[in-house]
């Protein structure tokens, strides 16, 4: 027995001498699993809230200038007066829809639910590093999930410059009543969310190079644990960027300082803002903006990876493949941002440049996706709900992807940037991608979060409608913006020249109601079971990952006894030399068994 | 109102299927914990052949989507360089759909061939170098081919060469209008800044540079066919896009800095209007909008105007309240039409002095500028006063 795994057992019998509270079990818990648990709770909240401002403003598009008595009901008479949409509340919809989907939702609801849960109980730890900054990390999200929700209620109206709030329009309450107040908010908010994306990678970090079990070398981790390290490290790069170029905008808002602004006429007068540029914003905002799409991603793939492994009871091919492409993704990703600004007025060099690093990192994610697909082949494929939705990401991964050539190509992108376009690509690509990767990740672990099982009927009707709407939705944006519709337009009333694609805005609605409708199976799934859903068993997908080695019950230090010690990669599913089709990490090697992968 | 009662019908619809999942589920008697909600073979079987279905989906909807709105999308390119871009797009296009075809064939038919069977065993297969290599190398390829062709396009549009013989304009953004500055004979732009902002001077020029002298301002846009037509785009206040999907152009409009695009247009908006697809593109929008007008009128509301198409530029970087109505007509004429039209504007140094003449009469003013008001932005303003 090894000196830290003796250690471990001695604080684990400390635990179990002091009760925990209410309080500290469940509100300012510094146990990783309830922590995962807060995360995910927080996240379908504000997943229920973005999701619920895009079938907003999507009715607002099919049918325009409509009155609906629930915007009435739901804006207020400010912004819905006589039950119709105004325009800049529009505006203001989208850009929170954006932004809580992205941060609020995919990263940290993704990341922090599920890097949170599982790092230490697949690597073999007893908690996080610090448990105490994990805390902390959490309540900075709460915290900035509520000034968020705040900023909505502000009489000007939240933050409306689109998720990627750029300056000027961002910068002036003159140019758009959201850059008031609700922009401080929005700015402020962020603020605090980075520091606690910053605190919880740190963590993951650390946690992952120092509180392995014994015989848990980086070549025997699963590659979840791999995606949210690299993550993790991916955050740590670049959200300081962001948080700088937020703090450099809250400078040019507050103090009068000029970084990203010049010569400005406004409002009838001239600003004294001299000498800043909106385009350097634009590359601070996409140094993260780019990576942050990985960050949504490549936790989404991780567990993906997981999930399709077991449920083909099948190694997942390429296994060091994965874990290079990962890294090679991680590493193009904060060297590509300037795709997102071929025609913003940079120099047509830097396109060339960012044209060739864009298609570069295409190669590693066609990797991926052709090895799932090999996992596949040959396979015993279960398909529970966790198979269908991970299935699902590969499905839409690779649709959005592809359309990503097309973005990615400066030249192309001259005629289809900023269009309705670019908004089908990347919520194939990542958005639908990343969500099915959280319901995957959801119908797997929820056993170990909750000790209960989901019901699998409700989840197959919950995925079944969601890839039929998901399909439905973003597919026909794809020829509304080849139309040359842009994005970001409260109506197209005003061009007739786009009235042919009225009827296409409407199919695309009616999608999203449906779909949008069809996430109350799931919620409902998810909250019944909590109380009433079916008991679990210990291990019930039969998985090699050392999480089903702990009791359903949670405990704190996760292993009643000593730390599991590790013998084997997580992959081996039907090895041939053993009866079983999985051999869990924990089982040793037998007399003579050679190891049957690179 | 009536959408507020589908999404009521799907919400009955899914307590519905709720309901029915749970008859199913009664009928299993289970011990407290047990693995009736893991996947068994009935579920591998009814899921796999959905995954076959789903393909099928996929599939179908694209082909529908092709076919129905197909003809919706962006052809024929008005400029010279969007023939360049056009063709490397239908490139591409090839290449997405040949490789979006087979994968998600072999990922669905997959997961339908090899759905579990508690008697079957998977194959253990964990890794492949010449299979991984394969597919690193052939996209690599690929990519590195449509790369250059992108690079080689993006070059001859992007640099702009100063010795050609261009038409140069200033594009001029603010919330919510365009406005154009011709450069004049001299054909080379009078420096300009907001700080120069003051009455009909809107654009801020500075009226003292010798090259501003023969600038015009006005706010419908002419360019002549055949010409190279070199945009110099500044903006006032926010980011804006000058947007131009017909000519393949776009280029973003940044506070303090000049951005620059140039294209060469190849039909005149008569000769564009006359194209079989946009005579038929037109008439089924005026089909639409015939419908919608008779709906409006029974409602007593006033009907929709017929439509004529016009090149236009659009506003395509959110930059506001009323960023979705921000456009301005372009006319491409022939080149003799174009003088004609450039010859019978005002230039921007005589609309100042006028302005600065009329407090005197302001009535007579805004009568003898009737002619010119609907062109110039500037005497608008006044007019305005
Ligand atoms: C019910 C599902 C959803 C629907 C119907 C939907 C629809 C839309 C639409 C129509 C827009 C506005 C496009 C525009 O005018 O520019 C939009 C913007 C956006 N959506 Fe979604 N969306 C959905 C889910 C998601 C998800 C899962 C994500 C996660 C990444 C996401 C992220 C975004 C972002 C980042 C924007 C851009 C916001 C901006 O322009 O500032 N959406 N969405
Ligand atoms: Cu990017
Ligand atoms: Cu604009």
């Amino acid at each position: 027995m090894s000196a830290e795994g003796h250690d471990h057992g001695h604080d684990h019998e400390h635990e179990h001498h002091h009760k925990d509270t209410f309080i500290t079990k469940y509100i300012f818990s510094i146990d990783h699993k309830m922590i995962a648990k807060q995360y995910l709770l927080t996240g379908i909240i504000m997943g229920v809230i973005g999701v619920s401002m895009s079938l907003l403003f999507r009715m607002q598009l099919a049918w325009p200038e409509e009155s609906f008595k629930i915007f009435n009901v739901l804006l207020g008479d400010k912004f819905a007066p006589n039950g119709v949409m105004a325009n800049d509340i529009y505006l203001a919809l989208v850009t929170i829809h954006g932004t809580i989907m992205v941060f609020f939702v995919l990263t940290a609801g993704l990341s922090g639910t599920f890097s949170n849960l599982l790092i230490p109980l697949q690597i073999g730890a007893r908690d996080m590093a610090s448990g105490f900054m994990n805390m902390i990390s959490y309540w900075l999200f709460f915290l900035s999930s509520v000034i968020m929700i705040c900023s909505l209620f502000v009489e000007a109206g939240p933050a409306s410059a689109g998720w990627t709030i750029y300056p000027p329009l961002s910068a002036l309450p003159q140019a758009i009543p959201g850059s008031g107040l609700g922009m401080t908010l929005w700015l402020v908010s962020m603020a605090i969310f980075i520091a606690s994306s910053l605190m919880g990678s740190l963590n993951y970090v650390v946690t992952v190079i120092n509180l392995r079990t014994k015989g848990m070398s980086m070549t025997r981790m699963p590659l979840t644990i791999w995606a949210f390290f690299v993550t993790a490290i991916i955050g740590i790069v670049s959200f300081p960027v962001l948080l700088s170029a937020a703090l450099l905008l809250i400078f040019d808002r507050s103090f009068g300082t000029s970084f990203f602004l010049s010569d400005i006429y406004i409002a009838g007068e001239v600003l004294h803002y001299q000498g800043g540029s909106p385009v350097l914003f634009e590359h601070l905002f996409w140094f993260l903006g780019h990576p942050e799409v990985y960050i949504v991603i490549l936790p989404a793939l991780g567990i993906t990876s997981e999930i399709i492994a077991t449920n083909s009871r099948k190694p997942i091919f390429g296994y060091r493949a994965m874990i290079m492409s990962i890294i090679a993704i991680a590493f193009l990703s904060t060297i590509v941002w300037g795709h997102h600004m071929f025609i913003s007025g940079m120099n047509p060099f830097l396109g060339s440049v960012f044209t060739f690093t864009t298609l570069l990192i295409a190669i590693p994610s066609a990797v991926k996706a052709f090895n799932y697909i090999t996992t596949l082949w040959k396979g015993n494929l279960q398909m529970n709900p966790a198979m269908l939705f991970s299935i699902g990401l590969v499905s839409t991964f690779i649709t959005g992807g592809l359309t990503g050539i097309i973005l990615g190509d400066s030249t192309l992108d001259i005629n289809v940037h900023d269009t309705y376009f670019v908004v089908a690509h990347f919520h194939l690509v990542m958005g639908i991608s990343a969500l099915y990767g959280m319901f995957a990740g959801v119908y797997h672990w929820y056993p170990k979060m909750f000790g209960r099982m989901l019901n699998k009927n409700l989840g197959y009707v919950h995925f079944w409608v969601t890839a039929v709407c998901a399909y439905g939705v973003f597919f026909p944006m794809h020829f509304i913006g080849l139309a040359g519709l842009p994005r970001r337009y409260y109506t197209n009333t005003n061009f007739p020249l786009f009235d042919d694609l009225q009827n296409v805005n409407v199919l695309i609605t009616t999608f999203a109601l449906i779909g949008g409708a069809f996430q109350l199976v799931f919620l409902y799934n998810f909250f019944v079971s909590i109380f009433y859903g079916k008991k679990a068993v210990q291990n019930p997908w039969k998985s090699n990952t050392l999480e089903w080695t702990t009791p359903v019950e949670h405990i704190h230090g996760n292993w009643p006894g000593e730390i599991p010690h590790v013998h084997r990669w997580p992959y081996d599913y039907s090895n041939p030399g053993h009866e079983e089709d999985f051999v869990p990490q924990t089982v040793p090697m037998k007399e003579g068994e050679v190891v049957l992968h690179h | 109102m009536t959408s507020l009662l589908v999404v009521i019908v799907l919400v009955l619809l899914a307590v519905a299927i709720w309901q029915l999942t749970k008859i199913f589920d009664l009928t299993q008697v289970s011990l407290d914990s047990d693995d009736s909600q893991v996947a068994n073979d009935d579920d591998n079987n009814v899921q796999g052949y959905l995954m076959f279905g789903f393909l099928a989906f996929i599939y179908i909807f694209t082909i529908y989507g092709v076919y129905t709105w197909g003809h919706l999308v962006l052809h024929t390119p008005a400029s010279d360089h969007g023939a360049t871009i056009d063709r490397l797009m239908n490139i591409t296009w090839v290449l997405i759909f040949t490789v979006q075809a087979i994968t998600q064939v072999l990922l669905h038919y997959f997961a339908f061939k090899y759905r579990g069977n508690k008697d079957k065993r998977a194959l253990y297969f964990a890794d492949n170098n010449k299979l991984e290599a394969i597919w690193s190398v052939i996209p690599a390829v690929v990519l590195a081919g449509l790369i250059l062709y992108g690079l080689y396009a993006w070059t001859n549009i992007m640099f702009i060469d100063e010795d050609d013989d261009t038409v140069v304009i200033e594009l001029y953004a603010q919330q919510f209008k365009w406005t154009a500055r011709y450069a004049g004979a001299d054909n080379v732009l009078g420096k300009a800044n907001v700080r120069l902002i003051e009455g009909v001077n809107t654009l801020g020029v500075d009226l003292s540079d010798p090259y501003a002298q023969d600038d015009i301002v006005v706010s419908e846009l002419h360019i002549p066919k055949g010409k190279k037509i070199h945009f110099k785009m500044r903006s006032q206040d926010v980011l804006h896009s000058a947007y131009f999907p017909y000519f393949r152009a776009q280029m973003n409009c940044v506070p303090g800095m000049v951005t620059e695009f140039a294209f060469t247009p190849i039909y005149t908006t008569a000769e564009y209007q006359a194209l079989p697809y946009m005579v038929e593109k037109v008439a089924n929008i005026n089909a639409i909008r015939a419908k919608k007008s008779l709906e409006l009128v029974a409602k007593g509301e006033p009907g929709l105007d017929p439509y004529t198409f016009e090149y236009l530029l659009l506003c395509n970087k959110i930059c506001g309240s009323s960023h979705y109505n921000m456009q301005m007509k372009v006319v491409v004429d022939t080149p003799e039409d174009y003088k004609k039209w450039l010859s019978e504007k005002t230039n921007l140094v005589a609309e100042v002095k006028a302005s600065k003449a009329e407090p005197a009469a302001p009535d007579a003013s805004s009568a003898k500028d009737t002619t010119v008001a609907k062109d110039t932005a500037a005497v608008a303003k006044i007019a305005m006063k």
